[in-house]
């Protein structure tokens, strides 16, 4: 069985993730607003109901409720489903759970797991379809991972719940039905804090990550027919950033393009764009690009939401550029 | 079940430990929030606790520890921000968490820990223990959003928490006439679907019984109790912050401070009871304790740069902090 496999989509492998640990570890519990209806459905025919828990509609409470169950020998998974919720839950996830540990001085630990879904290109305008990676990462104290494939949703998620810090997980709606093999292995974790090299180059870096990992692949595969070889690197975690990687990649290339669905000031591509430009300055043969979305807010209207977020011909042009 | 002797005596020990504590404070290192007139309804309320109960307390959260036992030296260190600090003087006046007690955060977010307290309560009865979880709150958090979320799950769940409200009347220069449409906090519980309870706060054996009556009914499984301690702050919101208009009248200060004291309604009813002696030993006992906590706190190391990033995660990581730090 180590080395076995199972075609899963993205959303299975995050089920089957939560399956395992909740079968390993008697503390893991779920916590979410219909969850016995939505994502957990089939969990709720084998664990006992008191560790999954149908909160009512109270993302600040429910949240600081796991948290404070965090703090107090379980490791909740609070299910916060769309990520534009979490800015009911903020003051819970940035004042205590990001902060309980440090100003306790070490005495409090906070095991605590929040996933929340990424729901653009959806039709769902403003109020449901952001992508908030950024604004959790100026808050020291969380881990912010973010996969792009269904065997990294898998092994991270299993490796948050096992960490024994707040872990925020955002999950990518566009992803959701992807499938791919998955380890069937029920240790199989992918370690917080390392990013992958999904596609090896030589000539220019694509450093991306959750639902821009495709577009960044598909570009890469256009541009080989170009002669032109790019480098995929999915930073599979945001906190902590593997920069390593990262800058190991542009010492190779001289060449940096991000790709991220945030809006443009101060995103995940902007903090990429700094680490680069002070520590990989020397290397760099050509401007760094950073494609994002706009600073403008996501419509209803499907054909301009589509053009919001950078896809395969916007990387391409992008790589054209500093070529 | 009323306080034994022996028990009366760590009562009033307890309350004169906050009220030390705080006195020196004043005299030493003037910061924070004071419980000084609230000892009755802290004590009371944590007299009905075990070591292994939880606690959330507030920004003014000196007394929630003291009341729950906890040593006092490690806290006046980290009034001082020593290394020896309960906190190693990264938490500090508004922060008294003392885990080894049961407390699991004084937030100075006001109404943070009614979801903390909560959560503390959901794992108990997930991990099915017959612990209690306590949440002390203030007059003003009752009118974060935190409280009604929380009471709600607790009341649905039939969670093993007790809201314990210290209403000392104002939250900072707002009184409770002029900022709840129900004056009477504890009335909202039927809202919830649990007991609502009232008592005086300043009788600190009052606090006690009721505070016992929802302990036992959650140890037995019958959910939360929402409890409203009438009481009073004798000083100002915080010892740093200008007050520059006159929200309460000297009178009603100089009413409580002359006739409502705690500690001083205390020791009548322990006269009644015990020898003299046995409570001028415990208050030269506690005198001589705050003089030693000061000592102990001045004579104590700062904490480094070091043990800021040793306190932000659980296993060492080379998070992107690293950089900023010089």
């Amino acid at each position: 069985m180590r080395n076995a496999t199972e075609k899963l989509s993205y959303l299975q492998a995050i089920v089957q993730a939560q399956r395992e640990e909740m079968r390993r570890d008697d503390s893991v519990i779920l916590m979410g607003e219909d969850i016995a209806v939505y994502g957990a459905q089939s969990l709720f025919d084998e664990f006992d109901e008191s560790r999954l828990r149908n909160c009512p509609l109270s993302e600040l409470g429910f949240t600081g409720v796991g948290i404070g169950a965090a703090l107090t020998g379980l490791r909740p998974v609070v299910d916060l489903t769309i990520a534009s919720f979490l800015y009911l839950a903020s003051d819970q996830i940035i004042n205590q759970a990001a902060k309980l540990r440090f100003m306790t001085g070490g005495q409090l630990k906070v095991p605590i797991v929040v996933r929340c879904s990424t729901y653009y290109n959806n039709r769902t305008a403003a109020q449901h379809a952001d992508r908030p990676y950024s604004l959790l990462m100026n808050t020291p104290g969380l881990k912010i991972v973010a996969p792009a494939t269904a065997s990294d949703a898998k092994g991270l998620l299993k490796a948050a719940i096992r960490d024994d810090d707040p872990v925020i997980v955002f999950e990518d709606i566009t992803l959701w039905g992807k499938k791919e093999e998955v380890p069937c292995d029920e240790d199989y974790l992918v370690p917080i804090g390392k990013a992958d090299v999904k596609r090896p180059g030589s000539d220019v870096t694509i450093v991306a990550f959750a639902g821009t990992v495709p577009p960044a692949l598909a570009a890469a595969e256009a541009l080989s027919k170009d002669g032109i070889n790019a480098e995929v690197v999915d930073l599979r975690t945001i906190v902590p950033m593997d920069k390593e990687t990262i800058l190991r990649s542009v010492a190779k290339t001289g060449r940096l393009v991000i790709v991220d669905n945030s809006h443009r000031v101060g995103s995940v591509a902007s903090e990429v764009a700094a680490i680069v430009s002070e520590e990989g300055f020397d290397s760099l043969r050509k401007p760094i690009q950073r494609l994002t979305a706009p600073a403008v807010h996501v419509p209803y209207n499907a054909r301009l939401e589509k053009q919001l977020f950078p896809g395969k011909d916007a990387i391409v042009a992008a790589v054209q550029r500093i070529m | 079940m009323p306080l034994a002797p022996a028990e009366q005596l760590e009562c009033y020990s307890r309350m004169l430990r906050i009220r030390k504590f705080e006195e020196a404070i004043i005299a030493h290192n003037p910061v924070g929030h004071l419980s000084i007139g609230q000892e009755g309804a802290i004590v009371g309320a944590c007299m009905a606790l075990r070591d292994d109960d939880y606690v959330t307390g507030t920004h003014r959260s000196h007394g929630h520890p003291i009341g729950k036992g906890a040593d006092l030296l490690p806290l006046m260190a980290e009034i001082f921000g020593k290394r020896t600090g309960i906190c190693k003087g990264l938490g500090g006046s508004m922060h008294l968490t003392d885990t080894s007690k049961g407390l699991i955060c004084e937030s100075a977010i006001v109404g943070g820990g009614f979801p903390l307290a909560t959560g503390a309560g959901l794992s108990i009865q997930v991990r099915k223990t017959d612990q209690v979880s306590l949440c002390f709150f203030g007059d003003g958090a009752a009118n974060e959003g935190t409280f009604h979320e929380s009471l709600n799950m607790a009341a649905v769940w039939k969670l093993p928490v007790i809201y314990f409200c210290e209403n000392n009347g104002y939250a900072v220069t707002t009184s409770v006439e002029k900022s709840h449409g129900q004056p009477d906090i504890a009335k909202r519980a039927d809202g919830y679907g649990m007991p609502g309870v009232i008592v005086d706060g300043q009788d600190v054996e009052a606090v006690h019984k009721v505070t016992q009556e929802a302990v036992d009914r959650a140890r037995a499984g019958g959910g939360p109790t929402l409890i409203e301690a009438k009481t009073y702050r004798f000083d100002e919101h915080s010892n740093r912050l200008a007050i520059p208009i006159k929200y309460r009248e000297d009178e009603e200060v100089a009413h409580w401070r002359g006739t409502r004291d705690p500690i001083a309604l205390y020791r009548a009813v322990l006269l009644a009871h015990h020898p003299v002696s046995a409570i001028e030993e415990i208050e030269a006992a506690v005198t001589k304790l705050a003089e030693e906590a000061v000592q102990f706190a001045k004579d104590s190391p700062e904490p480094d740069m070091q043990d800021l990033i040793d306190s932000m995660y659980s296993n060492p990581i080379h998070f992107p902090a690293d950089a900023g730090i010089a």
